[in-house]
């Protein structure tokens, strides 16, 4: 199951783990990315506290936790190659994985047809 | 947030939409920052061919002599640079300098072939008004500004600029860094000048606005030219450690503090005929508190304008006046104002970046060697 959020993270749920990167329509808007600060495995994000900041060669933006939850993983082929998140978005480059605290959270999210119709208004 | 309808454009403003550029405001105009190859592509395309720039919102003015005298000579009093001694067609960098010494902002002043001496002056966008309020406020009424209104300027920066340039005008090849002088380009008279800001040799053309579509679409026709927007322009700008107005300096940083004395006259300091002398000279002979210096981050983390620059201690002693990627580095560079006493290349510093201190170093400047044109 994929969602997404209205600030263009997407979550890909695979039982209680939840796989977090941006769109290709947010990559796409930011540009080539040179930089993904990630955040610590082990830390604790509530709902749409700041996790993860992307940069690109122009200027700097935070990435969301979508829902609360414990860093289990993080994607340190960020680290080389961030670009990554240009390339391959929604796969290779995705930030970091948490244990969900409340799956709960993930009801008021969109799904795939709701997403494309967002980013189309 | 600003009103798009009430921004200015330039000529070439169609041409950008066409083109797929991304307009943003800037200094009051709708601009690209990039077109659809993106900022990295644009940057090392003009490193390692040819880049068009529409750079028509800067502004473009004559300064003329109403009684004979030379308008340059008059210019001297607020610009601290040898520019009387400039010849016909030769141009020079330089600041506009206000009472206590400060840098107003940097121009380009050319002493055109008319035979008053009249200057040509291209000033930042930004600061149009204030620098032409300046200059007539300092000009008496022997002098007149006149801006030109119904020019654009595109600048084409790159290897291959001279190469591009000289299929339509061959002449062109003839110029030397810092001059300028008038070119027909198909058929249109036009003012061409060998220089930019972004490190590679290249050339602003001065066109009639009418001309300006026609011409940009001509260049772009070529397979060596892409056309750059504002976010490849920063990059390739700060990677040669060239200062942006109002961002390196703000009025209140002298030429020397900037670590620009390149642009002082020698025999100009010696007269010590220019506002803010005292000022200026008392620092050439006794050095400054701050200097701006090239600053690189030891990680990948960008550091961007306002990042404060702390010592081992913690203690804040500077702030990154522009910082970012640089794309022919490879990596984040940035510049910054620090005390004399760090400004030595290899001086360790941190940068606050996010409330973390990431470790940097003092860094000879430019990052990126600057290939300008040089007559032999």
């Amino acid at each position: 199951m994929i969602k997404y959020t209205e600030d263009h993270e997407w979550i890909a749920v695979d039982g209680d783990i939840a796989t977090i990167g941006i769109t290709d329509h947010a990559q796409n808007a930011l540009g080539d990315v040179v930089f993904v600060e990630l955040p610590e495995v082990g830390a604790a994000y509530g709902q749409g506290d700041d996790a993860a900041v992307v940069e690109s060669v122009k200027a700097a933006s935070e990435v969301y936790a979508p829902i609360s939850g414990e860093v289990t993983e993080v994607n340190s082929a960020l680290e080389d190659d961030p670009s990554l998140v240009n390339s391959s978005a929604t796969d290779a480059g995705w930030f970091f994985k948490l244990k969900i605290a409340d799956s709960n959270e993930l009801d008021e999210m969109m799904d795939e047809d709701a997403y494309s119709d967002f980013i189309a208004d | 947030m600003t009103d798009t309808n009430t921004l200015l454009k330039t000529p070439l403003y169609d041409l950008h939409v066409e083109l797929g550029g991304k307009m943003v405001p800037f200094a009051g105009y709708a601009m690209p920052v990039q077109y659809p190859l993106g900022v990295m592509k644009e940057h090392n395309h003009t490193r390692e061919k040819a880049g068009l720039f529409d750079v028509s919102h800067m502004g473009q003015a004559y300064v003329r002599s109403n009684d004979g005298s030379d308008p340059i000579k008059h210019l001297e009093k607020i610009m601290p640079s040898a520019l009387a001694v400039l010849k016909p067609g030769k141009m020079r960098y330089t600041v506009l300098l206000n009472e206590a010494g400060g840098i107003e902002d940097d121009l380009m002043v050319t002493r055109t072939h008319e035979p008053d001496g009249m200057a040509y002056i291209v000033v930042n966008a930004a600061f149009k008004d204030k620098d032409y309020d300046l200059i007539e406020k300092s000009l008496g009424d022997n002098l007149n500004l006149e801006p030109l209104e119904d020019r654009a300027l595109l600048a084409l920066q790159g290897p291959q600029a001279e190469s591009v340039l000289a299929e339509i005008a061959p002449e062109v090849a003839n110029l030397g860094f810092m001059e300028a002088t008038s070119v027909t380009l198909e058929g249109v008279v036009c003012w061409v000048a060998r220089c930019g800001y972004t490190g590679e040799d290249g050339y602003e053309i001065s066109v009639p606005e009418e001309f300006a579509d026609a011409f940009a679409r001509r260049l772009l026709a070529h397979e060596d030219v892409e056309a750059i927007g504002l976010g490849a322009r920063d990059s390739l700008r700060l990677e040669p450690g060239l200062c942006l107005s109002g961002h390196d300096f703000d009025g209140s940083k002298s030429p020397v503090e900037a670590n620009i004395s390149f642009c002082l006259g020698k025999k100009r300091k010696e007269a010590g005929d220019f506002i803010g002398a005292d000022r200026i000279l008392k620092e050439l002979a006794e050095g400054v508190d701050t200097l701006r210096v090239g600053i690189l981050p030891s990680g990948r983390a960008p550091a961007r304008e306002g990042t404060e620059i702390a010592n081992a201690e913690g203690t804040v002693i500077g702030v990154i006046t522009s910082g970012g990627f640089g794309p022919t580095v490879g990596g984040p560079i940035a510049m910054g104002y620090v005390p004399a006493d760090y400004s030595a290349e290899g001086t360790e510093v941190n940068l606050i970046v996010r409330g973390k201190a990431m470790p940097a170093k003092v860094a000879a400047m430019p990052f990126v060697e600057q290939r300008y044109k040089r007559k032999s």
